[in-house]
Formats: C-alpha cells, structure tokens, sequence
C-alpha cells in the first residue's frame, strides 16, 4: 500500500476537524491516520494526515479548496522526518519481565505503568520502528495498544524538500 | 454609541451588503430577525416553504448575477433549505442562507426544532458558520457574501442562535476580511496562456467547449470576440446556454446526453478541446474515457479542483473565465499581429454539413397531440426571445434548452447539477423579483410542478407576475422515455394522469389566472392571451403528447460516438 504523508496548516476554529473529515467521507478518500494539534503559529493548528489510494492531486486539491485550509504540502516520502507516539501494554509474567524490559530497551521504550502480570510501554518514533517493536513484543501477548497517528515536518530548509502537487 | 441587537445587526450588515430582497420563512428560532427586517427597506418575500424560498435566491442570483438571500427558522425550516442549498452549490449559484438556531444553551439537548445545521450544511455549502457571538455578526455576514460571491461562487449558510440575536453588540462596520487560506487565483499563468493560444491557432479542428463558468464570471462578451478572432467553434453546455449567440454562424449549440448531433460530434472529432469554465460532467462526457479521444485538451477553470478531476488536460489554466478569455485574446491578437485569423475553412464546412444533415427535429401534426418543442418555439417566436427562461428538470428541460434560442447570459436558469425537481417555479419568482422589468417565462413539467406549486401562492400574493407554462403529458415524462427505452416498457410508478390536478381551477384558487390550450390552433391565441397579461401571474396548462421521446440521446454511459437520433435509430 502506498501511503502519503499530507502536512495541512488549517486556521483553528471549531469545526475544522469535522470540515476535514467529512469532505474526506463525502469524496470518497481513505484517511489512513489523522494527526491535530496547535501549529507554531498563532490561530493555528497542524493536522498531519495519511492517506492511501491513487487520488493525492485530488486530495490536495480539495483540501486546498477548503475556506479554513491556509496551506496544504505533500510531504514526499524520505524527505519528512516522521514520528508517531505508541502505547502499548504487553503481558509481563513477573518471571520473564526483566527480559522484556530489556528487550524494550533496544527501542527506548519506556515502561511506563506496571501491573501484577502486564507491563504498559511508551514508545516514539517512526512507523517503521513501532512495527518492530510490535514484533518483538508479539510473542508475548499484545493485550492493548493505541497509536498517535503520524506528525510530520519537512526536514528543512522550505522549499528543498517539499513537494507541491 | 448606541447598542443594538445582534438582529438589528444582522439586517444592517444585509442592507450593508446591498441586499434588496431576501426570500423566507419565518419560526421561533428566527423571530428576532424578522423584527427589525419590518422596518427595513429590505423586500421579504414569504415563500410557502422553506426549499421554495432556497430556489428563489438561486433563480434570483442566475439572473441578477448578484448574491440571493434566503431565510428560514432552524430544525425543519433549515433542513428544508437543504435541496436549494446543494442545487446552488453544484450549479456554482451565490446564495447566503440565513438560518435561526436554538439558543446556545439549548444546542445538543435535542430542544424543540433544533437541528445540527452546522452539521448538515456543510457537504451542501462553499462554506458556512455558527455564530457565537453577537459581534462577530457584521464580519461573518461581510465573510459569507465575499466567498459566496467570489471565485467559484457558491452557497454560504450562516447559523445564529436566537440568545445571539438578541444580545447586544456596538455596531461596527465590517473590518478586513480575515480569511487567509482563501485566495482564489484569477489571472491565468501567462505562460499556460501562451501556449494555449499557439495551439489554438495550430489547431486545425478546435472547438470550445463553454461552461456555466463563463456566465458567472460574465465573460461573453470576451469569449464571442475571442471565438471570430481564432474561428473557433462554441459549444454551451446545459449551464452555458445564453454565453453565446445560439444564431452566431460559430454556434453549435448544447453537447451532452440530449445534445445537438453537430456539437457532440465535432467535440468528438475534435483536435484541440479548449474546456472555459466547465467541467466535464457525465452528462456532457458520457463514458469519459471515449469522449473527445483525438483532443489535446485545455481547461481554464478558476477552481483548482476541477482541472484533473475527470479528463488530464495538457494545458491546465487555473483562472476566472474573463481574465484569461482578456488574457487570450491579447496574446492571439499579438501572435497573429496582421495575419488573418485562421479560416479553418474545411472544418467550419464538415460542422456545416453535420448542422444541415442532422439538426434537432420533430414531427407536430395538425390534428395530432401538441409536441413540446412546438409550444417552445412558438413561445420563443412570440416574445421574440426577449425572456428570461426558467425551466424544471426533464424532458421539457432539454427541450427548453434546445429549441430556445438564447441569445444573451443569465436568461436561461435551470437546475442542471443537481436535477431539482420543482426549482422552476420558486426560481422564476426570484428570478422576476430580481428582474421586475423582464418577462420571466417558467417551462415546467407536470411531474415538476406538482412538488413546489404551492409557490403559486407566493407570486399572486407577493405580486410576482411570472408566466408559468406547464407541459402536461400525465406523467413523469424523462423517467418513462428510460422505462421505454431501458425497462421493457413497464412503466413502473412514472403515470400521474393528465386529469388531476384541473390546473386551471388551481391556477384560479391561488389567485393566478388559470389558461388551457390542447390543440394546434388554440396555441398562439392561448399564448397570445397569457403574454397580455402583466399584473398577474399567469398558468397556462398545455397539454401534451406523453409519448414523445427527447432526441437526440447518448444512453447514460455510453460513447458520444454511438448518437441515437430519433425513434427510428432503436432497435
């Protein structure tokens, strides 16, 4: 599956979540992941959205349409740093929990809740890096697990990177 | 200074705004608003439903060219506003809906008449707004006519709790616009525009393929003077009729699904496709992949969205249709310097041979029953054209499309992207309100009639003499040609029988004069008599043959290579 990585500064009023969304729904486009949070600058807010399927100049184009939207990149793949916030809790028998623990090491998760038989992971970094650590705890027993989404930025100077559909 | 309302407010920034009527329903939510609206020199014309009053502002828009305004209460008043709203938006129409909503401590407890607005709106919307506070009021209202007028234009709804409507606030005129993601781009790339001319001028087949773009913009004038300097061919799609001359010797006429063969086919054969303000809609491309196969294309649309979406262009021109027809036609005058435009005499004489071997027929006999395009063209031929054109959706639509000439912008208003059944009539009173000094003739089906027609009502009271034709064949006439042609002739549910409604009787009880014609020699004094009348609306019913099929046609789906002409091209 291909992916893109569609980095959208969109002016923070209520709302603007749900405009996004539903245009998405309404035209037919899969959303992959959503990202949304406070953008550096003031009144605005940083949605980071992966999507999949063959439709990206439309994607973009219909975004860009959109009133609230003030600036819609494609962020070519490589050329993004990317990162994603994972927790997750993996079962944890008190007889092999050192072992889990540094295994986890390996990807700096760090543990960040315990219980009597589990223990609850946090981990950062590029979806690439969650997937291994997904495997590497697999055997285990995966008991729960949730996802950020991806943000990402370009990874410098403007304009070097970008690409602009 | 003195305070005022959030209401008072909202009527100032209308007047503000140069709004001289506005077409609504009154309710609870919206109540005071129309207070203060008692003491303006605003119009308001009280529709008998809300989806009338919607399809008011948009007949009132196509033919004013400025923004219309409709009003209604929140819950069912703006869920009725739904259908007028989504027509406005795939027709491109400039509309600002105003709706009440239920106090602000009321939303989301399931108040009495409360609906998600906001909610509802926003696929059927350019964009719209729950106002919050009561002084945002005089820039939102300021926001909502900019963006519902400008680029591609479209409806805006505006959403305003009663609790804001009665709160106070200081008057301030309208501030800057704040609104920055929305610029839209409206001189075309100088490079784009050159290269479109050199291959216009290349061309040895080229046609333009104009679209409602080019009315909205009010670039007819532009696009006649561009068509005679490269001698180009003009087709007007269903949104386009009125842009150019239907008698110009360039004219070819609407292409599409009920097009005329001679513009279907030389779109088809075609070597340069050269797309203003249109937008490759099914109903023009039927199977897209088979239309205009041998056409290089270029398309000039000022919504970015739309370049791409259906067919790849080789040009693309983001831009409003008047700058770049201004920007084309200096660079073709520039590129030509004193050469002659190019003849393209072998071209223009292939198109001429399609006009003379296939034109738009049909066969009215003496004693048989009327044909619709007869009534048309006797109408066209008795207002000499001087009319504004408002029609439904179906068969007389098409038939209204081809047989009328056009031969000015904004005189033809119809519901082409969204196929609203019952616009005619709500849209040729707005289009008169608007238009007080012009005739406005309503074509309009039976089928169509039947689903607004208490609007009536509206035009005797409000004084809003329009003259409504209603084409009675009994049935749903578009809906029956399909069950004839597609579905074995069963036809399922499309009979409303020609009897009932008496349209004349009805006509009368809503205080319009009420006309009948049903035979070939009571046409012309009928009409005669309906077009006499100018201080009342005027209903003439005219009945008509119930069988008879819109010819030409390129079966939904299909290639615009395979035309059926008449009856006898079915198997």
């Amino acid at each position: 599956m291909t992916v893109h990585l569609i980095s959208v500064l969109v002016e923070d009023k209520p709302g603007v979540l749900a405009r996004v969304s539903s245009m998405f729904a309404r035209r037919g486009f899969n959303i992959h992941s959503l990202a949304v949070g406070p953008a550096g600058e003031e009144g605005m807010s940083r949605m980071t959205v992966v999507v999949d399927g063959p439709e990206m100049e439309q994607i973009v184009k219909q975004l860009r349409k959109m009133i609230n939207t003030v600036k819609v990149t494609e962020l070519a793949p490589g050329d993004a740093i990317e990162r994603e916030v994972m927790l997750v809790r993996v079962n944890a028998d008190p007889r092999i929990r050192k072992e889990i623990v540094d295994a986890a090491e390996i990807f700096k998760a760090k543990a960040v809740d315990t219980g009597a038989t589990s223990l609850l992971f946090e981990v950062t970094g590029t979806p690439d890096k969650l997937a291994d650590f997904l495997e590497l705890m697999r055997p285990y027993g995966i008991i729960d697990l949730v996802k950020s989404g991806r943000v990402a930025l370009p990874k410098h100077a403007k304009g070097r990177n970008l690409r602009a559909v | 200074m003195a305070k005022i309302t959030g209401a008072e407010a909202l009527i100032k920034a209308l007047e503000h705004e140069g709004v001289d009527v506005v077409f609504g329903v009154p309710g609870g939510a919206i109540l005071p608003a129309y207070d203060p609206l008692y003491d303006s020199p605003i119009r308001h014309i009280l529709a008998r439903h809300e989806q009338g009053g919607g399809h008011m502002a948009c007949g009132y828009a196509i033919a004013t060219g400025r923004v219309g305004v409709t009003i209604a209460t929140s819950g069912p008043g703006a869920t009725n506003l739904i259908t007028p709203l989504l027509d406005a938006y795939m027709d491109s129409v400039p509309v600002v809906a105003i709706t009440g909503q239920v106090p602000t401590s009321a939303i989301g407890n399931d108040a009495f008449q409360e609906a998600h607005t906001w909610g509802i709106s926003m696929p059927v919307t350019k964009h719209n707004y729950l106002v919050t506070k009561v002084d945002d009021i005089p820039d939102v209202i300021r926001e909502a006519f900019h963006i519902a007028a400008t680029g591609r234009p479209g409806p805006v709804l505006v959403d305003i709790p009663k609790d804001v409507l009665n709160a106070e606030l200081e008057w301030h005129s309208p501030g800057n616009l704040n609104l920055p993601g929305y610029k839209p781009n409206l001189e075309g790339h100088p490079k784009q525009v050159k290269a479109a001319v050199n291959m216009i001028l290349e061309a040895e087949r080229p046609v333009l393929y104009v679209g409602g773009g080019v009315i909205k913009a009010g670039a007819h004038e532009e696009l006649l003077q561009f068509a005679e300097l490269t001698n180009a061919p003009v087709t007007t799609t269903l949104m386009a009729r009125g842009a150019f001359p239907d008698d110009h010797p360039l004219a070819l006429g609407m292409p599409g699904m009920h097009g005329v063969y001679a513009a279907i086919t030389a779109i088809q054969k075609c070597d340069v496709l050269v797309s203003l303000g249109a937008r490759f809609d099914d109903r023009v491309t039927g199977d897209p992949t088979t239309f205009a196969p041998h056409a290089r294309v270029i398309h000039v649309d000022v919504d970015p969205a739309e370049i791409g979406k259906v067919r790849d262009p080789e040009i693309p021109i983001v831009g409003d249709a008047r700058r770049v027809l201004r920007q084309l036609i200096s660079a073709a005058e520039r590129l030509l310097g004193d050469e002659a435009p190019p003849s393209r005499a072998e071209w223009l004489t292939t198109i001429r041979s399609w006009q003379s071997e296939h034109p738009l027929r049909y066969e009215q006999k003496d004693d048989g029953m009327l044909k619709q395009q007869y009534v048309i063209e006797k109408l066209h031929e008795m207002t000499g054209g001087d009319a504004i054109v408002v029609s439904g959706v179906g068969q007389h639509q098409m038939w209204a499309s081809q047989y009328w000439k056009f031969s000015k912008p904004n005189t033809w208003i119809n519901s082409g992207g969204l196929g609203t059944m019952g616009f005619a009539l709500p849209a040729a009173i707005g289009a008169k309100a608007g238009m007080p000094d012009h005739m406005v003739v309503c074509i309009d089906g039976d089928g169509c009639f039947q689903m607004t027609m208490q609007e009536l009502i509206t035009a005797s009271v409000e004084k809003v003499p329009i003259k409504v034709f209603v084409m009675n064949n009994g049935n749903h006439g578009m809906v029956r040609q399909w069950q004839r042609l597609f579905y074995n002739e069963r036809f399922s549910a499309s009979h409303l029988g020609q009897d009932n409604p008496d349209y004349v009787r009805l006509a009368e009880s809503m205080g319009c004069v009420g006309l009948r014609v049903e035979t070939l020699e009571d046409v012309e004094p009928t009409l005669e008599k309906a077009l006499a009348i100018s201080d009342k609306p005027v209903v003439v019913e005219v009945r008509v043959d119930p069988d008879e099929m819109v010819f030409p046609m390129v079966p939904a789906g299909g290639s615009n290579d395979d035309v059926i002409l008449g009856p006898e091209g079915l198997r």
